[in-house]
């Protein structure tokens, strides 16, 4: 006579069995989505060094920094003035003036909206620099102060400030 | 196996010979040939067939065109400029490609439309609806990764726009992005797999569309009166009326989509996009394709970036859901005297929400779309469910051949164009 299947034992191979297709499925699909994230070459950090010394007063001026645009202003005496005397409780993203730069007429920021991704107006003379005369991003309609705060408009947070530091009086480098 | 499974029989001995093997043949015929159509149908039943050539038409031209244009950053711009100045009939392969992709949503809307205002989407078509939704989801991505290959102003900004939503995600958001981007913004890792995703979608979209007529295949076709075929009379068979019928239709397409191809090749067109893409510099009115600004338009009216983000997918994923949002069992929106005209409102309210979608977020615009936001809403979560419980619908008619004949109640609607058929029309034909 046969004997009696030990069921017991066959479901134990049927569930690990199972198991293990699973985790080699999942692990057979994890280099395919890791693919997918930068590579790394693109991953390698990229610093740029930038002559500052011909910007004048009250001039910005755009440099590109790992595919983005950086805004290095060089801020008036008025400028200072308005980014310091906000409440930093006041605002969305509360941040002192001082806390977003390390000498104060030398705002660097990511110019990139934080709402979704456009490159904020304010570089040059002629453009609209919205009601807190620092950026006024076109897409949306997000308002910037003289310190890259947001101040007004659908953007959650400040303009980003990048790693940066002076190798000397003329010169930033950013990265 | 089933050894008892009756063949077909063919007068052509290779169809037989096929059939025994894979019964395709009287497949088709089935589903084809002698598929019931509510003789009610008019030319809104049409659009469905028109979707179908559509998808083809762009499958095809995009193949065409895939076979000269080049996927990098350096590159993009000018190979779609040589499509259009050397390739031999490339400018007609773009324009047809480019112009079908409206079309292609002009048509899908309307399809949409007539779904809701004869409530197709209700029982028993409901996961009908859901795939009818699921295709079109399937449209957009797949018209958005395609509008970023020409690497024009328009398409990098609204790339690099559509994908920052995704960064308005709590905590994960950030690393999504740049894990779908494949780098920090958008750039060349990019344009090269949103090109291998718009090749390959459309495929998906294809097999949507098979499971999509496939489910209505089964219930059959909805009509303009909302009722169920009873008897032989109230259908025709698919071959050849609607055949006929829907080739009429195909005609009147062609004439009007070579109009656009030939003579206005542009009109839809944003002239930034033939300015070669600029990572420093943004547009200043970045503006969707007319096809997806009632959503644009809903992303903006949100004074906050995660909830405009959420509201924005949230108008899309609401339609998944109205069939148990309606809970009115008569289909029609013909013999529902109130639904009706709220139903009418929806459509001219989304057509609103499309216009100042296009236009600068300011002022009267945005008030306007906000309005819009709350209407649109409003009649998915308050007017639909409310409607279809106070509303008193008009009296159906008995069966579709009854909508055809005087002796009905009057307040019946519908059954204005009062034609007498004869009713025994579909035996005499085949």
């Amino acid at each position: 006579m046969a004997k009696k299947p030990n069921n017991k034992r066959r479901d134990f191979l049927q569930l690990s069995t199972l198991t293990l297709g699973a985790v080699g499925t999942a692990a057979f699909i994890w280099p395919f989505l890791k693919s997918m994230s930068p590579a790394e070459d693109t991953l390698a950090a990229g610093s740029t060094e930038v002559d500052i010394s011909a910007i004048e007063e009250g001039q910005s001026i755009t440099i590109k920094w790992r595919g983005k645009p950086v805004f290095i202003k060089k801020r008036t005496k008025e400028e200072i003035d308005a980014a310091k005397m906000v409440q930093a409780s006041d605002l969305r993203d509360p941040q002192d003036d001082a806390d977003r730069v390390q000498k104060e007429e030398w705002l660097v920021l990511v110019g990139v909206c934080t709402h979704l991704g456009c490159v904020p107006l304010g570089q040059k003379v002629s453009d609209m620099k919205g009601e807190y005369d620092g950026w006024y991003c076109p897409c949306h309609g997000s308002h910037y102060d003289t310190s890259g705060r947001i101040r007004k408009g659908p953007a959650p947070k400040n303009l980003d400030v990048p790693p940066y530091s002076f190798l000397n009086d003329n010169t930033i480098k950013i990265g | 196996m089933d050894k008892n499974r009756k063949v077909h029989q063919f007068k052509n001995p290779v169809l037989n010979w096929i059939e025994f093997r894979l019964p395709i043949i009287s497949y088709f015929k089935k589903e084809y040939g002698d598929y019931p159509m509510p003789k009610n149908c008019n030319y809104f039943w049409s659009f469905g067939a028109l979707a179908t050539i559509t998808l083809v038409t762009m499958i095809v031209s995009g193949i065409f065109l895939a076979m000269n244009y080049t996927p990098h950053t350096d590159m993009a711009f000018d190979s779609v400029e040589r499509i259009m100045r050397d390739v031999n009939y490339g400018w007609l392969m773009r324009y047809i490609h480019s112009n079908g992709a409206a079309f292609f949503f002009i048509i899908v809307y309307i399809h949409i439309v007539r779904a809701m205002y004869f409530g197709s989407y209700k029982y028993p078509r409901e996961l009908n609806w859901i795939l009818g939704v699921f295709i079109f989801l399937l449209m957009m991505a797949t018209s958005f990764l395609g509008y970023t290959l020409p690497w024009g102003q328009m398409s990098y900004w609204g790339a690099t726009v559509i994908t920052n939503l995704f960064s308005a995600i709590p905590f994960i958001g950030e690393g999504l992005k740049t894990w779908l981007l494949g780098d920090y913004n958008v750039g060349n890792a990019t344009l090269n797999r949103f090109f291998a995703l718009h090749y390959v979608l459309p495929f998906v979209i294809f097999g949507v569309v098979g499971l999509h007529v496939a489910a209505v295949h089964v219930h059959g076709s909805n009509n303009p009166d909302g009722i169920d075929i009873k008897t032989n009379n109230d259908s025709v068979n698919f071959f050849p009326y609607m055949l006929i019928k829907d080739t009429v239709a195909m005609c009147a397409f062609g004439v009007a989509i070579s109009a656009v191809i030939f003579f206005g090749p542009n009109l839809m067109a944003e002239v930034d996009n033939y300015i070669p893409a600029d990572p420093l510099v943004t547009p200043a009115h970045i503006v969707p394709n007319w096809y997806l600004a009632p959503f644009y338009a809903i992303l903006r009216a949100v004074p906050d970036k995660l909830g405009g983000v959420l509201l924005m997918f949230g108008a899309i994923v609401i339609l998944f859901v109205l069939p148990w949002l309606d809970r009115s069992k008569v289909r029609s929106c013909n013999y529902r005297p109130i639904y009706k005209w709220f139903m009418m409102g929806f459509f001219v309210n989304f057509f609103a929400l499309g216009y100042v979608g296009m236009l600068p977020a300011e002022g009267l615009y945005l008030l306007i779309a906000r309005v819009g936001l709350l209407y649109y809403f409003g009649f998915f979560f308050i007017i639909t469910p409310f409607v279809g419980w106070i509303e008193k619908p008009s009296k159906l008619p008995l069966s579709i051949s009854d909508v055809y004949t005087k002796n009905i109640s009057p307040n019946i609607g519908g059954g204005e164009k009062g034609i007498p058929l004869p009713a025994m029309q579909k035996d005499t034909n085949l």
